[in-house]
């Protein structure tokens, strides 16, 4: 798997979240994804950089174009220094919210996207990446 | 009372230091197709007069004393007055900065000894950073006001509830829908329900280019206290791929009327309301 380019954006206030939806948009036209898979693609990130937001206290997003030779990908990192998710599978479950959220996000981005990982550490932070490859 | 010679220095030398600093103000970048020459020596002979007024009260290195309150606001007005035409930053500063090389020079020309010459250059030096530090400082500030007014501005421009019918309003929506615009949406709406005691009212969601979990929880507050006005609501302009990622994300939105377009919408809306549309040529021919 080969990584044709990548870049990272700061996920610290909301005005940051325009920016996020904005380049990964642009990201995944550049990969000539098609606008179903676009606005998955720009829903999932949204959905995952508020959590970084609101529950991470903020964090970062490395975007990353990706080839493993017949297929382009698109994978998003998201990473915070936030207080960390206690139980991953209670978090993924549809209908949990530890604010006041609808608690669909992060099951609802798992079923957009291709892959999805979650790493998280109690006190020390998630990490969230999520890729989806073209059709 | 200042013990500096620079107040001295500044009345006595007054023509021949705005000579060479409008020189070294055009030297270090075209800036005439903004300002005229007229304008810029203006503004910087009544600086220098100012300087000169409050170096002579006050102490020259204390530029945040009442003797040097004029001179604030004059490069207050000068950086605003540059905000507005387009000036870069480090183009305001400019004005400030490139006083130094002439004043500097008149320094060195006027005292005989260099230990003089160095304290005097010590002294303008703060002095001329402080006050180019506060002319960029008011120029951010300049700035963010106007950002702070646009962003209202968007704010009252991108939510009108417009009314199509008796008892029929739409509420075309447009960009993202965060929380703090959300709420004046909101309450637009209900506003408007009152005021024109209206039944029915079609959220129009075609603008919007992602509806996330966020946005869809938005949107069923809104309705949902939309019914508690008395109002049902259409939600209209769902495209092909908004519909699929809803699904995707899970969000149920329950009995809500959903239409693809602002124009089924309508259609529904006519038929609630007991309105028939029918075409002229269609009734003729009967």
């Amino acid at each position: 798997m080969e990584v044709l380019k990548s870049d990272s954006l700061p996920i610290r206030t909301s005005e940051d979240m325009v920016s996020v939806r904005t380049s990964v948009r642009k990201f995944a036209t550049e990969l000539r994804f098609g606008i179903v898979d676009q606005t998955k693609i720009v829903t999932a990130a949204s959905e995952i950089a508020r959590n970084t937001l609101d529950y991470g206290r903020g964090g970062d997003l490395r975007m990353e174009a990706l080839s493993n030779g017949t297929k382009r990908g698109l994978r998003l990192i998201f990473t915070d220094r936030g207080p960390g998710i206690r139980d991953i599978e209670r978090a993924l479950t549809d209908g949990f919210t530890s604010g006041n959220g609808m608690g669909l996000g992060l099951g609802g981005t798992r079923r957009l996207m291709d892959e999805f990982e979650i790493a998280s550490k109690v006190n020390e932070g998630t990490t969230v990446t999520i890729t989806k490859w073209s059709r | 009372m200042s013990t500096s010679r620079i107040p001295e220095i500044l009345r006595k030398h007054e023509a021949a230091l705005l000579d060479d600093w409008t020189r070294e103000q055009n030297q270090l970048g075209d800036i005439s197709h903004r300002l005229s020459e007229a304008d810029l020596r203006a503004q910087s002979r009544r600086f220098l007069q100012l300087l000169q007024e409050a170096a002579t009260r006050g102490d020259a290195a204390d530029t945040d004393t009442e003797a040097f309150r004029e001179v604030r606001r004059f490069l207050e007005e000068v950086s605003a007055s540059r905000a507005a035409l387009g000036f870069s930053p480090s183009e305001t500063a400019t004005f400030v900065f490139s006083f130094k090389q002439p004043l500097f020079n008149q320094i060195r020309a006027s005292l005989p000894s260099a230990e003089d010459q160095l304290a005097e250059i010590w002294t303008a030096t703060l002095l001329l950073d402080k006050l180019g530090l506060y002319t960029m400082e008011t120029y951010q500030k300049t700035r963010e006001s106007i950002i702070a007014r646009q962003q209202e501005e968007m704010l009252e421009l991108s939510t009108p509830v417009v009314k199509l019918w008796d008892g029929v309003l739409a509420l075309p929506i447009i960009g993202t829908l965060d929380s703090s615009r959300t709420q004046t949406i909101m309450e637009n709406l209900l506003e408007k329900i009152v005021e024109t005691g209206s039944e029915l009212a079609i959220i129009d969601i075609t603008g919007v280019p992602t509806v996330d979990t966020l946005t869809a929880q938005h949107l069923l507050k809104t309705v949902t206290a939309a019914r508690l006005m008395g109002a049902e609501c259409i939600i209209s302009g769902i495209r092909p791929q908004i519909a699929q990622t809803i699904v995707h994300l899970g969000v149920e939105l329950g009995d809500i009327i959903t239409k693809a377009s602002l124009a089924d919408a309508f259609r529904i809306a006519m038929q609630r309301t007991g309105h028939v549309v029918v075409r002229k040529a269609a009734t003729s021919r009967l």
